[in-house]
């Protein structure tokens, strides 16, 4: 079954107008009619579909559009055409921690992210023991966030994201701050969401790590599907382009 | 129409009694008196200007502090919620790029927020109501229609605002000019009646004005307003409320790009 499908999705996004947050530039482009100018698709026309359970692997340089799909597909952006179907719940592991109050300690800062995740209250409280012990924080529990170390936070994060057994598991090149154990520690779950038939979305420029966790990888360039298919064909493909090309050429 | 905002706010009732309790705790943090400034402000203010008004300019109102007071808390709930609710958007801008939340959640958080603090307001008039020896009326009891009404007001409003705030910067700042001139606009700390006919007729398109009008007659005056003064009111909470709503949900796909 597929449990996300992409139809021609583009996401296009107005550089000019990016640049307006003044009322008298709004006015003078409106009078000269430069309001629609300098288009810019991240995305273009970009379909796929991915099966349920399978983990994905996207591969792509900077400014592929990597994150930006991953976006329209948990909902952030509204795509500007095409349409996009996903059946069941995402959990987005974009940023760790996302809507952490710097001024609130970390014990209200895990109701407020639970809250801002989607889930119940009654969930989180029971839930919370978990939280603390599977990021190992115990003592610094009601210390305001602003004095954590990045890596703290998105231990935090991690352990709270992670709650559910979500459908979908999106991830996005966050396990970059935390140490090695740490990182394995989210491996670890990441292995055992899965094995429960978690479908996994899975953005890294380790492509080492793409061949080791996916069976499918998907590669973006410029907004547009390069190449789709089996994780070491995708791989191999990508990684001679690399040798010969960079980013933004 | 209210059953939708209650549907709405029963929705994600727990992630919006989190945006608003880390308003309320963050906003008194590492203050001695915490919450009791949300009582203490309002009292301080209206000792200061009704000081200034009663003694240096000699307006003849009877019980000048709670007539005072009843302006200054309508006034100050719309200044700061539709401000608040302005600038709700720009400022969780981090959260709306990284998460998919309800974006109305936000400025209605801030209006909850505020509301809070009119409660304890609200306090700060029944002492003033002991300490001046202020009769009271059972027309008391219809207060909550008159602050439902400038609830609903300043949503609207707020929605508006936080359209035009992320769109243009430029608002925040008017915003603050804007506020000034309708506080002068709203009869806060002169009687209605030392106006001239002409300042009249302008502030009668001051939905505050028919809102302060409306609070002070049942809480101080005992008096029920007439079905007139229902309607302006009214109608003019709802106006706003359906203007502000309409406007949000057709830019609100459009936030992320801007914040």
């Amino acid at each position: 079954m597929d449990i996300i499908e992409v139809k021609d999705v583009s996401m296009r996004f107005n550089l000019a107008n990016e640049r307006i947050e003044s009322l008298k530039e709004y006015v003078v482009r409106l009078l000269t009619g430069n309001l629609m100018f300098q288009e810019f698709y991240a995305l273009n026309q970009v379909s796929f579909s991915v099966q349920s359970g399978t983990s994905v692997g996207i591969l792509g340089t900077n400014g592929s559009g990597k994150s930006t799909l991953l976006k329209v597909i948990s909902g952030i952006y509204e795509p500007s055409a095409g349409e996009i179907q996903v059946h069941g719940t995402i959990a987005p592991l974009i940023e760790l921690g996302a809507g952490f109050d710097p001024d609130l300690t970390a014990r209200e800062n895990v109701f407020l992210n639970g809250a801002v995740m989607g889930f119940e209250r009654e969930f989180v409280r029971s839930k919370y023991a978990e939280i603390v012990a599977f990021s190992e924080l115990g003592n610094f529990m009601d210390v305001p966030i602003k004095n954590f170390s990045s890596g703290m936070s998105a231990r935090l994060g991690f352990a709270i994201a992670t709650l559910v057994h979500p459908d979908i598991l999106i991830v996005d090149e966050v396990l970059g701050v935390g140490d090695s154990a740490f990182q394995q520690k989210c491996e670890q779950k990441m292995q055992e969401l899965r094995s429960c038939g978690t479908t996994m979305l899975f953005v890294s420029h380790s492509i080492e790590q793409v061949r080791a966790v996916c069976s499918h990888a998907i590669w973006l360039r410029r907004g547009r599907v390069e190449m789709e298919g089996d994780v070491d064909d995708v791989c191999d493909a990508y990684q001679k382009w690399c040798e010969t090309h960079s980013a933004f050429e | 129409m209210l059953k939708k905002i209650f549907a709405d706010g029963y929705r994600y009732r727990w992630l919006l009694e989190q945006l608003v309790g880390r308003d309320l705790k963050v906003k008194y943090k590492r203050s001695y008196l915490g919450y009791l400034w949300s009582l203490l402000n309002p009292l301080m203010m209206m000792a200061i200007v009704s000081i200034v008004f009663s003694e240096v300019f000699r307006y003849d109102i009877q019980y000048f502090p709670v007539y005072l007071l009843c302006g200054q808390i309508i006034f100050s709930f719309f200044s700061e919620a539709t401000t608040m609710a302005m600038n709700s958007i720009l400022q969780n801008a981090g959260l709306l790029k990284k998460v998919a939340v309800p974006k109305y959640i936000l400025p209605l958080s801030k209006l909850c927020s505020s509301g809070v603090n009119l409660l304890w307001s609200l306090a700060a008039i029944a002492i003033m109501f002991c300490i001046q020896h202020v009769p009271w009326h059972a027309t008391m009891l219809l207060f909550p229609i008159p602050l439902l009404l400038l609830f609903l007001l300043s949503y609207g409003v707020g929605l508006m605002m936080a359209v035009l705030a992320t769109q243009f910067r430029d608002m925040a700042y008017l915003y603050g000019v804007l506020m000034q001139a309708l506080m002068y606009m709203t009869p806060i700390f002169y009687p209605v009646e030392a106006l001239p006919p002409e300042a009249l007729a302008i502030i009668r398109f001051n939905p505050l004005f028919h809102l302060v009008t409306y609070f002070r007659k049942v809480v101080l005056y005992g008096r029920i307003p007439d079905v007139r003064e229902h309607i302006v009111c009214i109608a003019f909470a709802v106006g706003f409320y359906v203007m502000g709503r309409t406007i949000f949900q057709a830019h609100q796909k459009n936030f992320v790009l801007y914040i």
